[in-house]
C-alpha cells in the first residue's frame, strides 16, 4: 500500500506518462481506496488538459539571458 | 533605486526580476497578436526598456504585471501603425477565394458563422494561456522553472536535473507543489 504523499507524486508522474507500470498500478489500486486522491487526480488531469489546450509557449533560456542582459545594462 | 523606496505600501516595480517572471506572459501575449516570433520577442525586451525608462511614472496603483502589459499593448499598437505607414497606408482587403466561382453572393460568404465557435475557441484559449502565465509568474523562482520546462517545454526529467543540479525526488516535489498551486490559482471556471 502507497500513502496519499505518494500517491500524489506518481499521479504528477502520470501527468507527464513518466510513471512506471508498478507505479500505475499502485496508483490505480490507491485512488480505488481513497477519495481524496481520486479527486486531486481528476484536478490534475484537468490541470494537464488545460496547459495542452491553452498552447502557452515559453522563450527559451538563450533569449530570456540575451533580454536579461540587456535589461542589466540600463538599470 | 530611489524609486523603490518611495513606494513603500504600494507595488513595487523590481527590474531585476521581470525577464524571469513576467517575459513568458508578455510573449505570449504578443505572440497572439504578431504571429512573427522575432517581432514578438524584439516587443518584449522593449517593453522591459521601456518600463524601465518610464519607471519614474509608475504610481504603484497598478501591479507591475497589468503595468507592463500595457506597455506592450501600445507597443503593439505602434509595430501595426509602423508596418501600414510603411505601406503608404493602411489598407483593407476583402479577398476572393481564388479559384472558386463566387459570382453573385460572394459578399454573403464572407459573412462570419454565428454558429462557429473557432473565433470563441481562440479567444478562450489566449484568456486561458494567460491565466495559466499569470498563475506561474506567482510561484517561488525555482518551481516556475520546473514546471515550465517540464510542462511547457516537455523537457525530460533527467535533462532537467541535470541542468539544474537537482535529483528526481527533488524535481517531483517542486512539480508536486507548483501544480497543487496551480490548481489553487487557477479560477474555479477552468475547472469545471
Amino acid at each position: 500500500m502507497i500513502n496519499c504523499e505518494e500517491a500524489q507524486i506518481i499521479c504528477h508522474k502520470t501527468q507527464y506518462k513518466d510513471a512506471s507500470f508498478w507505479e500505475t498500478l499502485k496508483l490505480r489500486f490507491h485512488l480505488l481506496v481513497c477519495k481524496a486522491c481520486a479527486s486531486f487526480s481528476k484536478k490534475n488531469t484537468r490541470l494537464t488538459t488545460l496547459c495542452e489546450t491553452a498552447s502557452i509557449r515559453s522563450l527559451s533560456d538563450k533569449d530570456k539571458v540575451r533580454m536579461k542582459g540587456t535589461l542589466e545594462d540600463k538599470i | 533605486m530611489n524609486l523603490a523606496k518611495r513606494n513603500i505600501s504600494m507595488n513595487q516595480l523590481n527590474p531585476h526580476t521581470w525577464v524571469d517572471r513576467y517575459a513568458d506572459y508578455l510573449f505570449n501575449y504578443a505572440i497572439a497578436r504578431i504571429s512573427d516570433e522575432e517581432v514578438a520577442k524584439d516587443l518584449v525586451q522593449e517593453t522591459f526598456l521601456a518600463g524601465l525608462k518610464s519607471a519614474k511614472n509608475y504610481k504603484g496603483t497598478a501591479a507591475e504585471r497589468t503595468w507592463l502589459i500595457a506597455i506592450l499593448k501600445r507597443k503593439v499598437i505602434d509595430y501595426y501603425r509602423k508596418i501600414n505607414s510603411k505601406k503608404g497606408k493602411a489598407e483593407i482587403r476583402v479577398n476572393y477565394k481564388p479559384g472558386i466561382d463566387s459570382d453573385g453572393d460572394w459578399l454573403e460568404e464572407q459573412v462570419a458563422d454565428p454558429g462557429s465557435i473557432l473565433e470563441n475557441d481562440f479567444i478562450e484559449n489566449e484568456e486561458l494561456g494567460l491565466a495559466i502565465q499569470e498563475c506561474i509568474s506567482k510561484l517561488p523562482k525555482k518551481q516556475s522553472a520546473v514546471f515550465t520546462m517540464k510542462t511547457i517545454r516537455g523537457l525530460q526529467t533527467e535533462d532537467i536535473c541535470n541542468e539544474l543540479g537537482i535529483n528526481p525526488s527533488n524535481l517531483w516535489v517542486m512539480v508536486h507543489r507548483a501544480r497543487t498551486a496551480l490548481m489553487g490559482c487557477l479560477n474555479d471556471i477552468w475547472f469545471k
